[in-house]
């Protein structure tokens, strides 16, 4: 066995020394009828590499790669180039096969990255403060709400309707448990302005918070300084999600617009699309709240030497210390991720970030341009960054199933997403600097055959 | 050094007495100083070309950007920046790393050669299912694994990570008791248990209450017995426990629990003990977590991401979370939220945006399938047979509290009890950087004062446990002596010991703005 260093004569020599007759001996306080006698049934046995590589390859083949298709996928999981440094640099042993930095001594690269990583994110999203990273954008949108609980002592939290529906569905599931009231709607294809004053006239005396998402699920964008300002007048806070990040090198950032928490998704930056997981919890906020943040907190100090160096801190927050008092039970945050973040962010700048964004907004709205050209194709929004709704004159998801068989990823019917028979026309569209002008004219063409 | 355009120099004084050679960078050969990124990159600079952006209407109602202070690097500035710093990191591929509960094993090349097929790592997680039947066919397959290696007949996929995992199984539990109309409102907790174990409790709206241990460092069942009743909803056991020790009463627990209608959660943080020996199942538990990222290999990166998969009987089964992949004559379905009226109604709902961590389960598979039902019983074996070693190697020089009361699982435990007055656990953990090792897990679990965790696993060879251990026996030996240079120690790391209280104090948590 390839990955097992000890030969039976090592285990002999070490049996003899701890003095047991052989291994099954030492799992003598395992109950005799709990015990097997040999391997598990009903498994294989062991392979070699070349083996589990051709069935786990086979596997791979039987999907339709994002990269071999016109490619239209959004709603929280975008599609970016990654630069090639980005993917040797994690997978550096010392990087990869590192723990959770117990030992600072001995961990200052992670903690430094972290550190990084914590500005960039503060200063991405215009707050003071960000965490180590969570586990994805929908958990740190429910830890965001039961933030604003501890802090306002209030619990009832409004969810603008633009919220992603997992989002939405992973608050109400923690909600039942922890007595929340959450207020939620669908979103609608018809009348954009409906949930901000929906929003706007549900804040009162007793909310927590209202989170709203920007740009919301379905691509639209709005500016929140006047929701912000109702928050505050009735001391409640702004909650803001963001599920693609590229879009702040163009618009306003959710801390400018009055934002006390912004949660994101930070997948789209680095990570890639690994269907759906693991990706990347972002969570900052301003320095009056930051005792009060759930998650790992990098922070510098200095050694017996006087030089700078970092540490985990802050920790009378977390469980290991407060166990049933802890602001979370979340023990880990999602380190590698957040270290392909840092390093392809870092690769970008600020120079770079504003290109790609500049990229993925005209691209996109060029292809809207096109595609709301085409008969029984409406363009439901007005102001978006890189994704647009489609609203067609037919119901959507059977048209995506059937351009998946001609090999093209159309995009996200809303019917994925919602029961609601009034959205089943939608059709979410992303495009970003991977979308070419060829892939949106076979989109086109294809829409328009399957609406005539 | 990199390029440095700001003139940053380190800011602390480097050539104090203690340094006998002092040089002009704060270097020391091999062992590089880095700078923040913040003090060596610009705006203006990029490591990434793109084409020029194509004429088409603007759609940003307004909302444009100001300034946003992102600094960047160059892609070979880049690639030096973070190599350096990776070299200030320790790691399981330069030597034992021996963290108990944590399960430091080799993370196999092949894991992530799969993880990154583009079928694997380029697909979207909303994509219609004819186009990802492959890799809803990973999902069952590791799903199938986990279900047999414990002999549970269901499993939910999505957690994230452990204390992920762990709210997944006292959600099920919650939803069970509410739907029989029998809410309950305590969660018993051993005092061994994790930290995570309480907080997660709590987090469920639950109220946690301590069992105390034996001497003999397991369960009190005769106190849990007395404890339990009908506002009990049901215990968290951790098995093997963070003591190292296989609860041998699990049966008789789990016996119990169930006669008063409470269910039982076991905390599988420990499985890689276990796994391909006992099945979880076969002792009575309600639900489990399995964490990914200890006992199938799939790679800690620095603090995650994890993954926690969760086995349940068929007791909680009904009530698991949505999305779930199920098997139909016409290949794989993903039953989600849109789906789930037709069955599994009584599901608690969704704990995650889409369908968990895709990454961990390709290179979980691959670890599963290279090892097979053989190579896990094997991987059990030889994790526990190092542990033994282990502890029977230092319980001379190491106070270990229960070492005599058998044989330990996967981790040895040890206590600072016989250091010299004013020696301590830290003293000998820091005293092990310098001899080139990560320290084991310290002042875990609580029950032991001083507490030393040592988890060899299965992928360290009988030469390197040698060495560990002799390192381990001297600096052991020099705690005991009152060596007062270990105080001090580390002496030859990156950094010397940090100053923690200054860090929480006044916190600095962001670089601030030039």
């Amino acid at each position: 066995m390839r990955y097992l260093p000890l030969s039976d004569a090592d285990r002999g020599e070490m049996l003899a020394a701890i003095g047991a007759a052989s291994i099954d001996d030492l799992f003598v306080d395992v109950p005799a009828a709990a015990r097997l006698s040999g391997p598990v049934e009903g498994l294989p046995l062991h392979m070699t590499e070349m083996a589990v590589e051709r069935q786990l390859g086979g596997l791979a083949k039987q999907n339709l790669a994002a990269g071999d298709a016109p490619f239209f996928l959004g709603a929280g999981a975008y599609r970016h180039h990654v630069p090639a440094s980005v993917d040797h640099l994690i997978q550096r042993g010392e990087f990869l096969t590192a723990y959770t930095p117990y030992q600072p001594e001995i961990a200052q690269g992670t903690l430094q990255v972290l550190f990084e990583f914590q500005t960039q994110v503060a200063r991405l999203f215009g707050c003071d403060v960000a965490n180590a990273s969570m586990y994805d954008g929908s958990t740190a949108c429910w830890e965001a709400i039961g933030m604003a609980r501890r802090i306002t002592r209030r619990t009832k939290a409004i969810l603008s309707a633009g919220l992603h529906p997992h989002y939405v569905a992973v608050c109400q599931t923690m909600a039942k448990f922890t007595g929340d009231t959450l207020d939620t709607a669908v979103p609608s294809l018809d009348g954009a302005g409906d949930d901000m004053t929906r929003l706007l006239s549900a804040i009162d005396g007793e909310t927590s918070c209202v989170v709203v998402q920007n740009p919301n699920i379905l691509g639209a964008i709005a500016d929140l300084s006047e929701l912000a300002e109702a928050c505050h007048a009735n001391g409640a806070l702004l909650i803001v999600v963001v599920t693609e990040p590229v879009s702040l090198g163009a618009i306003k950032s959710p801390g400018e617009m009055g934002a006390d928490i912004v949660v994101g998704e930070g997948q789209s930056i680095g990570v890639g699309l690994q269907f759906g997981g693991p990706y990347l919890g972002l969570f900052a906020t301003r320095d009056k709240y930051v005792r009060q943040m759930p998650g790992r907190l990098c922070g510098q100090t200095v050694d017996a030497d006087g030089k700078r160096g970092f540490v985990l801190t802050l920790s009378t927050r977390e469980q290991h210390i407060r166990r049933e008092k802890a602001t979370s039970n979340i023990c880990t945050n999602s380190g590698l991720c957040a270290l392909a973040f840092t390093i392809h962010m870092t690769l970008l700048g600020e120079k770079g970030l504003r290109e790609l964004a500049a990229i993925n907004h005209a691209r996109a709205s060029a292809a809207a341009d096109v595609l709301a050209a085409i008969p029984g194709v409406e363009l439901v929004n007005t102001a978006f960054f890189n994704e647009f709704t489609l609203k067609l004159s037919k119901p959507a998801r059977p048209i995506v199933r059937a351009l998946a068989d001609r090999n093209i990823l159309a995009g996200v019917p809303l019917g994925r997403l919602y029961a609601d028979a009034a959205l089943e026309n939608g059709l979410i569209v992303a495009v970003t600097e991977t979308t070419t002008e060829e892939h949106v004219a076979t989109l086109a063409s294809a829409l328009k055959e399957a609406l005539a | 050094m990199t390029i440095n355009q700001s003139g940053w120099r380190p800011e602390a004084p480097q050539n104090d007495g203690a340094d006998a050679a002092p040089t002009f960078t704060g270097n020391r050969a091999l062992m590089l100083e880095e700078p923040l990124l913040f003090e060596i990159g610009s705006t203006d600079r990029t490591g990434v070309d793109f084409d020029p952006a194509p004429a088409a209407p603007n759609r940003l109602a307004g909302l444009e950007r100001g300034k946003i202070g992102l600094p960047g690097l160059s892609e070979p500035e880049t690639v030096r920046h973070y190599t350096r710093l990776s070299r200030q990191n320790y790691a399981i591929d330069l030597g034992v790393f021996p963290l108990g509960s944590c399960t430091m094993k080799h993370n196999p090349r092949l894991n992530e050669r799969i993880a990154r097929l583009p079928g694997f790592a380029d697909i979207h997680p909303l994509q219609p299912i004819s186009t990802v039947q492959g890799a809803l066919a990973v999902i069952n397959l590791v799903g199938e694994w986990l279900c047999k290696l414990t002999g549970m007949p269901a499993v939910a996929m999505s957690p994230k990570a452990g204390a992920h995992g762990e709210l997944c199984g006292l959600l099920a539990i919650r939803a069970a008791l509410e739907a029989r109309g029998d809410a309950r409102s305590v969660i018993l907790v051993p005092e061994s248990a994790h930290g995570t174990n309480p907080a997660t409790a709590a987090f469920c709206g639950y109220a946690v209450e301590n069992i105390p241990a034996t001497a003999e460092g397991r369960v009190n069942l005769d106190a849990l017995k007395a404890r339990l009743g009908p506002d009990v909803a049901g215990v968290m056991i951790t098995n093997p426990n963070t003591c190292g020790l296989f609860e041998r009463d699990m049966t008789a627990i789990s016996e119990a629990v169930h006669a008063v209608g409470g269910l039982v959660y076991c905390d599988g943080a420990n499985f890689n003990a276990i796994v391909g020996r006992v099945r979880p199942g076969d002792l009575g538990i309600d639900a489990m977590h399995i964490n990914l990222h200890k006992t199938f290999s799939t790679p800690h990166g620095g603090g995650g991401p994890g993954a926690g998969p969760v086995v349940f009987s068929a007791a909680l089964a009904p009530f698991a979370p949505l999305p779930f992949v199920e098997k139909t004559k016409d290949g794989f379905r993903l039953v989600e939220e849109e789906t789930m009226e037709d069955h599994h109604a009584q599901s608690f709902g969704r704990m995650v945006a889409f369908h968990g961590q895709m990454g961990m389960f390709t290179r979980a598979a691959s670890y599963m399938l290279s090892h097979g039902a053989d190579g896990l019983r094997q991987v059990s074996g030889d994790a526990v047979l190092n542990a033994n070693y282990i502890l029977r190697q230092l319980e001379d020089v190491l106070d270990a509290p229960f070492a005599a009361s058998g044989p330990c699982m996967h981790e040895a435990l040890f206590s600072d009890t016989g250091m010299a007055q004013g020696f301590t656990t830290l003293d000998i953990a820091k005293g092990l950087i310098d001899e080139g090792f990560h320290p084991m897990t310290v002042y875990f679990p609580l029950v032991v004062h001083g507490a030393m965790l040592v988890e060899p696993t299965e992928t360290e060879s009988k030469a390197g446990l040698d060495q560990f251990i002799g390192a381990l026996r001297s600096v052991a030996e020099r705690g005991r002596a009152g060596d007062e240079n270990l105080k001090s120690a580390p002496h030859f790391a990156p950094r010397r010991r940090l100053d923690e209280t200054a860090a929480a104090r006044s916190p600095v948590l962001a670089q601030k703005r030039d």
